[in-house]
């Protein structure tokens, strides 16, 4: 654990890359595999289930820290994070473990689960009286499973890559889907690249997805449009179907196993051949067209599908890309090859269905057609080179999202609260109001956009304006616009103004605008479908 | 009678005729220390520690009328006896203790009870009215010893050594640097100052305050395996361009929180406040014996609340303290 206390610590003390990756390296050469293969697992995201209820963890942490209850929450609104706050508010501590990492998530963090409250609450002060302040940081962070530490999983896959040799993108396929932390899987992985696969529950291992940047600068500069694939940008659900050993799993691009969720979508997989690998995108459907993205959250909420739901919503898989073929990686044959073999599979009239390609002679008939986007429900093109390999992660160059602008109006901020983790004790978390009749109505919330000094100086304002408080929220004085940005707008029962809005962000602070100019209901219901 | 009031230019004692730290113009100003939110300049005249009198001629410039007492010494105000305590804040920082009628006040200012070899330190100050900050006023707030955050800064700056890079310090140029210089240990390498830093210094120094470092300028092109202290908006600026890669920290409580400091994209925070932290805080109140506190900056509700559930009548005041904290 004292390694693994000093490696957060480090990865956290540096904002640089380089730094991250030694520091990561240095555990990873010197820790035993029964450590390293954890700090792995938790390091590129994957947390245990739900070990016990944070109230539960605040409840024991407030009678440890001697605190009452309310003042432990205003704790947590300055420091934004349920670990840190716990860590922070423990007496000061004594001593520190010399127990391995692996000891206490073994013997004690995964336990937690099965476990009565009074050996929960027995084994919890134990670990937090036997451990230095870095310790109880990392421990709590393993409890309440938001690890996150300013290290990305293709970090973690460099670092893995530096020590054991093997390329990068093999370390990343490794990782993918189930794995189990043990140590044997750590040997394989640091030792011989690519024999993990076959022996570590790697039958319906997923490929890591290929990722495209968004198209900078104009469209022309991609060259000769003869030598691109164009699809439309769906707005579904990024996922991987994979079809070995007889067995149908659906990935999801957070590496979660979707396959139970959509029935449609295991009932194709039995019709596909065996050894196959598609990527796509699940969407709802009917007919020869989308439904609404709306209609698929209706169903991605719920634990039973009940035959009406699967009804009315039925999904399919938009497919784009074939990655393995005949049980062979294929994914360095060029994309037009591939294209062919998915089309020789589909079969007909099932839940696969083919992303159609979209022909046009010249970039700027291209444009004239991506003004039907919005009527076809999807966010532009993608823009792919024939030519080219499917590729590891976000690279430049072969794959390009060209989305359509964004549906844009000017808001009153009218509510603000802090934010969590770096923007904890910090205004950061906007709800901004329209106009209705002559009031402002909450509309949407957004949280990202501004830069640092715009955050502040909002900040600021909010300390200096607020009207009332109802907890941490503040209710502060309608001065300031903003632009919002959005992707998608539909009407909603569940909203004050009666609309929902996706992806709201702001675009920019109109300085230049008095709250009376922001824009009304009137105006916004004019952009509904 | 209560011996302050809150007016739209600050506190007012009306029995003594003046205003402490105002944050609008009067006729006459007390001020704890020469602070930016604290010693705002357009008063007739002011009043302050003899420690203090440089630094606030520094920041109101030469026509300021100043008054200067020394710590423990009492003056007449109007009907009010007034004397300064050391608060231990900074060089020159005092708390005011005003007297009348047979009751007693103290206004604490920015304080803390850790001692620091560059300020007088602080004395507590019976009372029966304890006006206090409450800046760190949560039990979070907790600081190590001035040794442990000295020995992370030396641990800090030899590994930037070894790896070539200058370790580029940041700290509030008024009182926290100074401090810092007389915590260092200069013989570790070359520590130089942001010219901001050195004005302050000069000062200090002149007040018989020993202090290490070198003006800027002198490094020529021995960055490297330096030690740069700079005020914290010197970050990423075009001044900060020439150390190269540097390593970046800021010293100051608010490092005790994580977000804060990964917010400001610093490398690392060193948790040295020249604040009482939240033990320091409850400890000082104790040790006023006041029947009362007034709380006026800081996390107000949580200290106003905590001391009432203890017992200690409380409340909170909406000052214009601690703005613009680093």
């Amino acid at each position: 654990m004292k390694a693994f206390a000093e490696l957060y610590a480090a990865l956290d003390e540096t904002t640089k890359t380089n730094a991250k990756i030694a520091a990561l390296r240095a555990y990873l050469e010197k820790a035993q595999p029964e450590d390293a293969v954890w700090a792995v697992h938790f390091l590129i995201g994957r947390r245990p289930k739900r070990l016990l209820e944070s109230r539960k963890l605040a409840q024991w942490a407030i009678e440890e820290a001697a605190v009452p209850d309310w003042l432990f929450g205003d704790c947590y609104h300055a420091v934004g994070d349920f670990a840190e706050t716990i860590a922070l508010l423990l007496p000061p501590a004594g001593t520190s473990s010399e127990l391995p990492l692996h000891y206490w998530v073994q013997e004690r963090l995964l336990p937690l689960r099965e476990a009565d409250d009074d050996t929960r609450r027995a084994w919890l002060i134990e670990a937090w009286r036997s451990m230095d302040e870095r310790q109880r940081f990392a421990w709590n962070k393993l409890i309440t499973g938001e690890f996150r530490v300013g290290v990305s999983q293709s970090l973690v896959v460099r670092a893995i890559a530096e020590v054991s040799g093997a390329s990068p993108e093999a370390v990343a396929h490794q990782l993918m889907g189930e794995w189990q932390p043990t140590p044997s899987f750590w040997r394989q992985l640091a030792a011989a690249p690519g024999s993990a696969a076959e022996s570590d529950g790697g039958l319906g291992r997923p490929y890591p997805f290929c990722l495209a940047y968004p198209l900078d600068g104009e469209v022309e500069n991609l060259g000769d449009i003869q030598e691109w694939q164009m699809e439309w940008k769906w707005d579904g659900i990024r996922a991987q179907l994979i079809r070995r050993g007889g067995r149908t799993f659906i990935w999801s691009r957070g590496e979660e196993l979707m396959t139970g969720r959509f029935p449609e979508l295991e009932a194709l997989g039995a019709l596909l051949p065996e050894g196959i690998a598609i990527d796509g995108e699940v969407m709802p459907w009917r007919g020869d067209a989308p439904l609404p993205f709306a209609q698929m959250q209706r169903r991605i909420g719920r634990k039973v599908l009940g035959a009406r739901i699967l009804a009315e919503v039925p999904v399919v898989l938009v497919g784009f890309d074939l990655l393995e073929f005949e049980s062979q990686d294929v994914r360095e044959r060029p994309l037009k090859w591939r294209r062919a073999q998915l089309e020789a599979i589909a079969p007909p009239e099932s839940a696969l269905v083919l992303s159609p390609l979209v022909h046009a002679g010249s970039w700027d008939e291209l444009r004239q057609l991506r003004q039907q986007s919005r009527e076809r429900h999807v966010e532009g093109f993608m823009l792919k080179r024939l030519n080219s390999a499917y590729r590891v992660g976000r690279r430049r160059g072969d794959w390009w999202k060209w989305k359509i602008e964004p549906y844009s109006v000017d808001a009153v901020l009218i509510y603000a609260q802090p934010g969590n983790g770096r923007r904890a004790s910090l205004f950061t978390d906007y709800t901004f109001g329209i106009w209705e009749d002559g009031r402002l109505v909450p509309f949407a919330k957004a949280y990202s956009g501004l830069s640092d000094e715009e955050i502040r100086q909002v900040d600021a304002f909010v300390r200096r304006n607020t009207i009332e408080t109802f907890g941490p929220v503040h209710h502060v004085k309608p001065e300031l616009v903003f632009e919002l940005a959005f992707e998608g707008i539909q009407r909603s029962s569940r909203h004050r103004s009666g609309i929902a809005v996706r992806f709201p962000r702001m675009a920019r602070w109109r300085h230049d605008k008095r709250p009376e100019d922001a824009d009304t209901i009137e105006t916004i219901r004019a952009l509904l479908p | 009678m209560p011996l302050l009031e809150l007016r739209d230019e600050g506190l007012y004692c009306a029995p003594g005729g003046f205003y402490i730290d105002p944050w609008g113009p009067v006729d006459r100003a007390v001020i704890t220390h020469a602070h930016p939110d604290r010693a705002r300049p357009g008063s007739k005249s002011y009043l302050t520690s003899n420690d203090g009198e440089a630094l606030l001629r520094m920041r109101l410039g030469p026509q300021a009328v100043i008054q200067a007492v020394a710590y423990g010494e009492s003056l007449t105000l109007g009907e009010a006896r007034v004397t300064a305590y050391p608060a231990g804040h900074m060089l020159g920082s005092a708390q005011i203790r005003i007297e009348h009628a047979g009751e007693v006040w103290v206004f604490s200012g920015d304080y803390k009870l850790a001692s620091d070899s560059t300020c007088a330190g602080w004395e507590p100050a019976p009372c029966d009215v304890f006006v206090t900050e409450a800046t760190f006023g949560l039990p979070i707030f907790r600081w190590p010893s001035a040794g442990e955050v000295r020995d992370s800064i030396h641990a800090w700056w030899r590994a930037n050594q070894q790896a070539g890079r200058a370790s580029l310090l940041f700290a509030n140029p008024l009182g926290k640097a100074q401090r810092l210089l007389a915590l260092i240990d200069s013989a570790l390498g070359p520590i130089f100052v942001h010219e901001e830093i050195e004005r302050v210094n000069q000062i200090y120094r002149a007040r018989g305050v020993q202090l290490a470092g070198a003006r800027l300028g002198d490094g020529e092109k021995g960055w490297a395996g330096a030690l740069v202290l700079a005020p914290p908006e010197a970050h990423a600026s075009a001044w900060a361009k020439r150390f190269g890669t540097a390593s970046t920290a800021l010293a100051s409580g608010w490092m005790r929180i994580r977000g804060t400091r990964r917010r400001r994209s610093l490398d690392r925070g060193f948790v040295l406040s020249d604040h009482a932290d939240w033990s320091g805080l409850l400890s000082a109140v104790e040790a006023s014996g006041a029947e009362s506190v007034w709380v006026v900056s800081g996390f107000r509700g949580p200290m106003v609340r905590w001391l009432a559930e203890h017992g200690r009548r409380s409340i909170s005041v909406d000052t214009r303290f601690g703005e613009a904290e680093p």
